[in-house]
């Protein structure tokens, strides 16, 4: 009986007949779909852990610095309606982005001194960050609906899209996640130089301030050019403007993101084998 | 370069899966790009490292090995440091595909290299356990259904619902064992690790090991201590740069080893 179970699991492998590694990858990440799990428990458990609020950190954070902002810049945007709920609603969709694709980083580089030991799928590390981020947002969630109410605006059944935008956003982020964490696990560095660069990024992107503020003749190529406008535009229009998002926006949004995580994949999946090649 | 030729293993495929070797490298090469080492000032050195301009030089940890490790066979590797032992479980366990040449395995490979790999020190043992078990490409589910064996086995009892940073070392590498023995794996990696705890459970890892063993597990076994690879080991493997020296009965093997490195000690 033992030798027939044996038999049956008997994994063969074979380093001269591998599949494409992008399969290969996707593959792996299958059988390793409970390692994901644990990865972003862990996450979640470890922070709520080391601090008295634990959890309702998640809800907090947003929300301390929808005040923040609110406060210093309402005077400026005093026309925007219900300015805390523009605000809250473009940071949930921003601190996804960013958090999630710096922890991307920080987990490779975490992960890099186990890939050196033993094998897992290497895209482990940056898939659970970005899954890690969606948990968060569905935290995130509550505070943004109680401001979106308390600020006189209806909420609609458009929310039911939320997840269709979240999964966009975090598509994004998965694909610039891996292609970051493919040159940060040589140069960790990359993730401080990063760190900056979203600074600049965030004030270009219309999370503060309205689209109107900027003038007609310079929006087609300030926004345009900017994957985050589509995702933020795209995840705020069924909370704050209570619609679904328009069909350009969507195609335009879908195909950055889906663009973004094709390339991402690829370039990593291509690389990955070289990770454990340099120390 | 000249491998024999070997009949069509497709066509005729073997039905006794013992027949077959558990592992077999054909001609593998790992070739890494270390920074060339300069004899010069370390000012030159620092300053073209500011510069930019550090040269890479190949580096052959693994150099042409060809080797079949039949199934249920304890294989010792002895050399020295940097003779390539490390190198070969690595690419054994897939943690290093070869620059050149073919690995192919059958069967699970368990490497007993890193206990309690990723352990994180908020968690506590239970959930390590999931955490440490799924890196190693078990199921969370199979894990739950093992729980309880692998707390006996590394003899925590209560503890296990501690977080592990107030584990001791020697509690946090029983956890990582249990857990990394908790199924007989089809190939077995162990380098070293056996040096870990006390008298009593090391006793008990060997058990373990023989017992695997006696099932049909096949183990590489790396060792600096060639009393261990006497010991345990039929065969035996030394490596010296990235090369097979030899490949023959371990007591053999390891008397010309040890033979090599009296004038070598100069």
């Amino acid at each position: 009986m033992h030798a027939e179970e044996t038999k049956l699991s008997l994994q063969v492998y074979d380093s001269g007949h591998r599949g494409p590694v992008v399969l290969e990858e996707l593959r792996g990440l299958l059988h390793y779909r409970d390692l994901l799990f644990q990865l972003v428990r862990r996450d979640i458990v470890s922070r709520y852990k080391r601090s008295a609020l634990g959890i309702a950190w998640t809800m907090l954070y947003p929300l301390g610095m929808m005040t923040v902002m609110t406060v210093v810049f309402s005077q400026l945007f005093h026309a925007v309606h219900g300015y805390p709920a523009y605000i809250l609603s473009g940071l949930v969709a921003w601190n996804f982005f960013s958090q999630t694709t710096s922890a991307a980083m920080q987990h490779m580089v975490w992960g890099s001194a186990l890939i050196h030991r033993i094998y897992m799928p290497r895209s482990a590390f940056v898939v659970s960050a970005i899954g890690t981020g969606l948990v968060n947002v569905l935290f995130a969630l509550v505070p943004m609906f109680l401001i979106t109410l308390l600020v006189g605006l209806p909420l609609t059944w458009s929310v039911l899209f939320l997840p269709v935008a979240a999964l966009l956003l975090a598509s994004f982020a998965l694909g610039v996640g891996l292609l970051l964490s493919a040159w940060a696990i040589y140069f960790p560095d990359i993730a401080e130089m990063y760190q900056v660069g979203l600074i600049g990024w965030m004030y270009l992107t219309p999370i503060i301030y309205p689209v109107t503020t900027i003038p007609e003749a310079y929006r087609y190529w300030f926004f345009h050019l900017n994957p985050m406008y589509y995702l933020v535009s795209i995840f705020r229009a069924p909370i704050y403007e209570g619609v679904l998002p328009g069909w350009p926006l969507l195609a335009a949004g879908a195909a950055i993101a889906l663009v973004t995580l094709a390339v991402g994949w690829i370039v990593f999946c291509s690389r990955a084998d070289e990770f454990t090649y340099r120390a | 370069m000249n491998s024999p030729i070997v009949p069509d293993v497709q066509a005729g495929r073997a039905t006794d899966p013992s027949a077959e070797a558990a592992i077999h490298l054909e001609d593998v090469s790992v070739r890494y790009r270390a920074p060339q080492e300069r004899l010069g000032s370390f000012k030159e050195y620092a300053i073209r490292r500011l510069q930019g301009q550090v040269r890479f030089a190949d580096f052959y940890a693994l150099d042409g090995i060809s080797l079949e490790v039949r199934q249920g066979e304890i294989l010792g590797i002895v050399g020295r440091n940097g003779a390539g032992k490390s190198t070969l479980l690595k690419v054994v366990s897939r943690v290093l595909v070869p620059s050149r040449g073919r690995v192919r395995l059958r069967g699970r490979v368990s490497p007993l290299l890193e206990l309690g790999a990723g352990f994180h020190p908020e968690l506590t043992g239970r959930e390590n356990v999931l955490l440490n078990g799924t890196l190693l490409g078990h199921t969370a589910r199979g894990l739950e259904s093992r729980m309880e064996e692998i707390i006996d086995f590394a003899e925590l009892g209560r503890f296990i619902d501690a977080p592990i940073r107030t584990y001791s070392s020697g509690m946090a590498a029983r956890l990582g064992f249990a857990v990394a023995t908790a199924w007989r794996p089809e190939i077995l990696l162990v380098d070293e690790v056996l040096a870990v705890g006390d008298e009593a459970f090391r006793a008990k890892c060997q058990t373990r090991m023989r017992a695997f063993r006696a099932s049909g597990t096949t183990t590489l076994l790396v060792s600096h201590d060639s009393t261990t690879i006497l010991a345990l080991c039929e065969n035996a493997v030394w490596l010296e740069r990235g090369k097979i020296r030899a490949h023959g009965l371990a007591a053999q093997v390891v008397e010309e080893y040890r033979a090599s490195r009296v004038p070598a000690s100069v």
